[in-house]
């Protein structure tokens, strides 16, 4: 077996271990504005950057919104750029968050995912995120600190690459993760920079045929963020969708090689299958959740129970093909989200879920549980309830509610 | 950056190439084209242009054409300032990480009046607050008139607006014109100005000024729009003589909260007895017909009266700064 880099232990909470990766990725500019759950974020590379760890230039807006101009217009600048995010932040930043992937910006942002206003809510649930899935930004849902420690970093080898120059989220669930302290292996500083190495910028065509690295440059100055009527406009639209089928390969590419770097993968990058291989009842989940879930597939595999997990840990892109292949062996499937489509007969990851399926031969029964919204806790106990309920529908092979709702008051 | 002498000659002008060039969809007679075009004119060197919608950024943009000769950036309506903090800071960390080609660049940040008075002003003032070094220059046609010419916080009272229209009742704008250079002042910001394109020397020499000094920097561009003011559209430049003449936008300068009245309105200033009426500025604009007719006689002498006080504000001011 390859021999893995030298990495230490350190207690750190997610957003601890978010700082940190940002620390280590030689970041250039990080503009950001403070937000529960995210603020230990900032005020941790504030830390640094007072204790001049860091070269990076840290600037300390008056808004999210101009949080992610300001990264916007360093990326476009050619530099790397970060921000964090959460609830009501990410809401404010939702109009940038298009110019951001428009104006193909690798920006990487960390979003300590957190309940929308109103009522007012700090706690934790995926609705900020999951109401910008359209957005134009790829997005990764983390399970631990560990994986959001890892996960920052490979989000800036995924956004910046080329072939892909898209901005990244990378969620992890706000107060669950943000503020567990939890062991972490952190990789050595020089390992982490070589393995993000110097931004790479591709080179485009200017109107006279030179071929110019794609940034503002005085010396070879570009028009960005032009206007675009009806005959040029989809084009681009399209080019962004380009970008993120090419996201689906380097995804699971990176996570191979920072694998064979310090020994932790996530599944492929794109889903991790648990128990999936003879599952017949297995539910889908995005984030922390996954970890209780594992405990209770375990407890259900020891009584025989076909069950098993699948993480999403990339809801864009939808790994589509990777949803069906893991899921070929099940006969009924339950997709928990965290956020809720209001009116829309269901939450976006159960929507998503279901629409992969579709086009599956034997298609099995796919049910959706609502559960954890503004930050109320799950427990192992109702989990296994989810698992009854699939064994439930293929004994009576009947599915009397599509849409449930897990730990609530009726 | 040293400061260096600089002489804007008629001559060094016209030599000078365009770094907002021709070809541009703007309107006939469109003051703020004008305003752009003189400005890139008194760069002293490699400079980034971010500019917030708005008419400018429309029609200067339209893909795959571009009338701007400098790198340029437009991201949103409410970003000019937060976009210049970014490539400000961007230029910095390049500087210090030896990655900057260029010993130094310049900074512009363009916004109409609804990107500046409006939706941009909190992100104007952070950046203000924030200290970046850059020039925020304001070219003020006193309405949204990219949208069709609805009322924005920089249009003056009794201008009428595709939503504040002249009507049986309500004589247009109820509402005065914010004192957004005074707001900026405000700040303690190193450099405030005001310049109008007929004075267009003046108007260089700040813009210049405005770059060279370190921090950020304030300059409040007026600028005609006769689509927007139904004014004949050979009468723009005019127009922003009367302005100045009639003390309606007075020219002045901060440096370092030393407030001082520009020659144009020191003249003014000097020969009392030479300032024109509010009317004779309004005359011709479409936009204050309405207050030439009986029923509004006494609204157009509440804006004499406001301009005079206003004025005499600022002379009370300048005066007392350089003492």
């Amino acid at each position: 077996m390859k021999s893995i880099c030298k990495q230490r232990l350190m207690a750190l909470s997610g957003d601890e271990a978010v700082a940190h990766a940002v620390k280590q990725s030689d970041v250039d500019v990080v503009a950001a504005y403070p937000i529960t759950p995210q603020t230990i974020i900032v005020e941790k590379f504030g830390e640094y950057v007072a204790n001049g760890e860091v070269q990076t230039e840290f600037v300390c807006t008056e808004s999210e919104h101009s949080a992610l101009a300001a990264c916007l217009a360093a990326s476009v600048m050619g530099a790397r750029t970060f921000t964090a995010s959460a609830s009501a932040g990410l809401a404010l930043m939702h109009e940038m968050l298009f110019v951001t992937s428009g104006s193909r910006a690798p920006v990487v942002m960390a979003i300590a995912n957190r309940a929308l206003s109103a009522p007012l809510n700090i706690h934790g649930d995926q609705s900020d995120s999951m109401a910008e899935r359209d957005s134009g930004w790829i997005q990764v849902y983390v399970e631990n600190s560990q994986e959001a420690y890892d996960s920052i970093i490979q989000a800036f080898r995924i956004a910046e690459d080329v072939g892909v120059l898209l901005p990244i989220i990378v969620g992890l669930d706000g107060f669950t993760l943000s503020h567990s302290l939890e062991n972490v292996k952190v990789l050595e500083d020089d390992a982490v920079k070589k393995f993000v190495g110097i931004r790479q910028l591709p080179n485009v065509l200017t109107h006279e045929g030179k071929s110019v690295p794609f940034r503002l440059d005085p010396d070879n100055p570009m028009t960005m963020g032009p206007i675009a009527f009806p005959n040029y406009y989809f084009e681009f639209k399209r080019q962004q969708d380009e970008a993120m089928k090419n996201a689906l390969g380097l995804i699971q590419e990176v996570n191979s090689e920072f694998a064979e770097l310090c020994g932790r993968g996530y599944g492929n990058g794109l889903v991790e299958a648990y128990h999936l291989v003879d599952a017949e009842v297995a539910v889908v989940c995005v984030g922390s959740t996954a970890g209780t879930l594992k405990t209770v597939v375990d407890s259900l595999r020891n009584e025989g129970v076909k069950a098993g997990l699948l993480r999403l840990r990339t809801f864009r892109p939808l790994p589509v093909e990777e949803i069906r292949s893991a899921l070929a062996s099940v006969k009924a499937v339950a997709v928990m989200d965290k956020s809720l489509s209001f009116g829309g007969n269901g939450g976006a990851v159960f929507h998503e879920v279901r629409h992969a399926l579709y086009d599956v031969d034997d298609r099995p029964y796919v049910v959706n549980y609502v559960y954890g919204l503004g930050g109320r806790d799950v427990n192992p106990r109702e989990l296994r309830g989810v698992f009854e309920d699939l064994q439930g529908i293929l004994r009576t092979r009947r599915v009397a509610n599509l849409v449930r709702y897990l730990g609530l008051r009726e | 950056m040293t400061n260096q002498e600089w002489k804007f000659t008629t001559k060094d002008i016209a030599e000078k190439p365009d770094l907002f060039t021709s070809g541009h969809r703007a309107c006939a007679g469109c003051g703020p084209a004008t305003v752009l075009r003189l400005i890139m004119k008194a760069t002293r060197g490699p400079t980034i242009v971010t500019e917030a919608t708005g008419c400018m950024e429309v029609v200067s943009s339209i893909y795959p054409y571009t009338s701007w000769a400098v790198p340029w950036l437009h991201t949103a309506f409410e970003t000019a300032a937060a976009n210049a903090s970014g490539i400000e800071a961007a230029l910095k960390v390049m500087k210090r990480k030896g990655r900057l080609k260029q010993e130094h660049v310049d900074v512009l940040a363009f916004a109409g009046d609804g990107g500046t008075y409006d939706i941009g002003l909190q992100a104007l003032s952070g950046a203000v607050e924030r200290g970046h070094d850059f020039l925020f220059v304001l070219y003020d046609n006193e309405a949204y008139m990219n949208t069709g010419i609805q009322r924005s916080g920089g249009t003056p009272l009794g201008a009428a607006t595709s939503t504040t229209p002249a009507g049986s009742v309500l004589p247009g704008k109820l509402e005065h014109k914010k004192p957004i250079a005074e707001i900026m002042l405000a700040h303690e910001m190193p450099y405030v100005a005001t310049a109008s394109p007929y004075y267009w020397k003046d108007m260089l020499t700040k813009v210049r000024k405005g770059l060279e000094v370190d921090g950020p920097a304030f300059l409040h561009v007026f600028a005609p729009c006769p689509r927007g003011w139904r004014s004949d559209p050979a009468k723009s430049i005019e127009y922003s003589k009367l302005a100045v003449e009639s003390c309606v936008f007075p020219l002045w300068e901060s440096v370092n909260g030393i407030c001082q009245l520009s020659v144009p309105s020191k003249l003014v200033a000097l020969a009392p007895q030479k300032k024109k009426s509010v009317s004779e500025y309004m005359q011709g604009q479409g936009r204050f017909r309405h207050l030439f007719t009986p029923q509004n006689k006494n609204l157009l002498e509440e804006i004499q009266r406001m301009t005079d006080e206003k004025w005499q504000r600022l002379l009370k001011k300048c005066q007392t700064e350089k003492t």
